[in-house]
């Protein structure tokens, strides 16, 4: 007997279609580099990779979701580091107590450059990986079953903690609780919010447990994996070249073996 | 034998009162087993200890004995007990693993913990399947299944296991009537052409009419009736004990105390036997 079709279908692409553990690997070594290759090369650089990435794997729009929502964080790193830049006196502009200063702007731009580049790299990866996809390689790898399952279940937890707080918000809302509004009446709203949703979770903790006994999760055999992904030998190397390239380039820039700009 | 305790006493760990006292029942293959009782009676916790997860998962105190085809639950592994044993919760929600994007492999996640082949694993989900007649459902997402549909493909998980006995803690607690009837209508089934044998706990006595060969009523954490399904549910021990007797049998009786039973019940137009259906 064997397994339904669509058990194993692939994705379409060429990018899509490569080995989970590829696209980790490129998805680490681009957020690596960003963040750890000194001046502006390496933030530079990667930026570019992910969004040339991203274009070969046609991600339009839903990148774009990514990126707006490094837009707090990126603001923050602006203002703090132009204003506040310890030791800069190259002042720019004076802005009642505080001053805006050029070295504390370059470091502003590239430290926001490098969480672009690392959100962005995450952002590619999840959206051209399934969660199944890279769980079944992960296991076929050898990475035992309790590590998958947390991995796995924690991913899966999010969305639907996210419907759980809708129904509870909608609850609460019937029963004549305002959550729209300003800020403040947001964030009071949270407050009823927080004891269901912890509540709810921990009572149902010990039913999922026995449910996952009750399904052998504890057998010591071997798990059975349904989804063998391709991989080639090629990946195999590619993976190996990118890991000490990286690895490589980092040393020598932290060391300072090699000066790029 | 598939099922038997015999004289079984529980108590939870850290507590000193005992939820089950003596209780003795048996469950053989192919018959299903009613068992009613008021709140607090013992019957979830009786689920747990039937199923080997009490004490062998949760901890606690067990008297007696509890026999799973034939071996001690206490001598069995969680896992072991699984294969004899399957447990079916409340809460369809809480019974998925979480980490399968199909039906097809949410069902297949137990016996690939027991490492089977793919070619044992295929046959076990079709089986499982086919026996509950979900193969619509099988390449939609596990977790965007109405209620009932999503107790059933639990109940496919648990068959999945393929273990002589189901304990099954008021499947249809949690469902709207749509989806204790699709629920109602996969159990019949699994009654008819399986020979597993089956324990159901379940408040709504109207699923247990026409399924249940035998009832069992627990008060108190004791056994205080036991017999045939037809008499038992159609007798004075239900309300007795704080349980509704099913709407049908509940009916009959009214209409049967004005007098009028006799000239709704018998031939084509058989009034009552379609309510009981």
């Amino acid at each position: 007997m064997a397994l339904p079709a669509f058990i194993g279908r692939r994705p379409t692409g060429a990018y899509r279609r490569l080995n989970p553990a590829t696209k980790l690997v490129i998805a680490f070594a681009t957020a690596a580099i960003a963040f750890a290759v000194r001046e502006w090369t390496g933030p530079v650089t990667m930026l570019a990779v992910v969004l040339v990435t991203a274009g070969i794997a046609r991600l339009g729009r839903p990148i774009v979701k990514f990126a707006l929502a490094t837009i707090p964080l990126v603001i923050s790193i602006l203002l703090v580091n132009t204003f506040l830049f310890p030791g800069a006196t190259d002042v720019l502009a004076r802005v009642g107590p505080f001053t805006a200063t050029g070295t504390g702007l370059a470091a502003a731009l590239q430290a926001t450059l490098r969480v672009v580049a690392f959100a962005l790299s995450v952002a590619v990866f999840s959206l051209t990986t399934p969660t199944d996809d890279l769980l079944s390689d992960l296991e076929r790898r050898g990475l035992g079953r309790r590590t998958i399952f947390i991995i796995g279940s924690a991913i899966g937890t999010i969305p639907r903690m996210l419907e759980r707080a809708r129904e509870i918000t909608d609850s609460q809302r019937a029963r004549g609780l305002d959550t729209e509004g300003s800020v403040w009446r947001r964030i009071r709203g949270v407050v009823p919010l927080a004891g269901p949703m912890i509540s709810g979770a921990l009572s149902e903790v010990e039913e999922r447990s026995m449910a996952l006994e009750a399904r052998g999760f504890s057998a010591s055999a071997r798990r059975t994996t349904l989804r063998t992904l391709p991989d080639s030998q090629t990946q195999l190397v590619a993976r190996w070249l990118i890991l000490v390239a990286t690895a490589t380039l980092i040393v020598a820039s932290l060391t300072g073996l090699v000066h790029l700009p | 034998m598939s099922l038997r305790l015999t004289d079984v006493g529980y108590r939870y760990a850290g507590t000193t009162v005992p939820v089950l006292t003596g209780v003795s029942l048996e469950v053989r293959r192919g018959q299903v087993v009613g068992l009613v009782g008021p709140n607090d009676a013992g019957k979830s916790t009786l689920c747990l200890v039937a199923a080997g997860l009490a004490p062998g998962s949760i901890g606690g105190s067990l008297e007696g004995s509890v026999l799973l085809d034939g071996r001690e639950t206490r001598e069995l592994r969680p896992h072991e007990a699984a294969q004899r044993c399957g447990i079916l919760f409340q809460n369809p929600a809480t019974q998925l693993s979480g980490t399968a994007p199909t039906v097809y492999e949410e069902i297949a996640f137990g016996p690939r913990n027991l490492g089977l082949s793919v070619a044992e694993i295929v046959g076990r989900v079709d089986g499982a399947v086919a026996t509950l007649g979900i193969r619509g459902l099988v390449e939609r997402d596990p977790h965007r299944l109405s209620g009932g549909e999503s107790q059933l493909v639990a109940l496919a998980s648990v068959m999945a296991m393929r273990p002589a006995v189901l304990v099954l803690d008021e499947p249809t607690s949690q469902l709207d009537p749509a989806g204790t009837a699709l629920v109602g209508r996969a159990l019949a089934r699994l009654a008819t052409e399986t020979s597993v044998a089956i324990l159901i706990v379940e408040h709504k006595t109207d699923l247990l009419n026409g399924l249940a060969d035998d009832i069992v009523v627990l008060d108190g954490g004791r056994v205080v009736a036991a017999g045939g399904a037809s008499s038992l549910l159609a007798g004075d021990v239900l309300p007795a004990h704080g349980v509704r007797r099913p709407a049908a049998v509940s009916i009959r009786r009214a209409l049967e105390a004005a007098g009028l039973g006799g000239r709704l019940t018998g031939g084509d137009g058989d009034i009552l036997a379609g309510l009981a259906e």
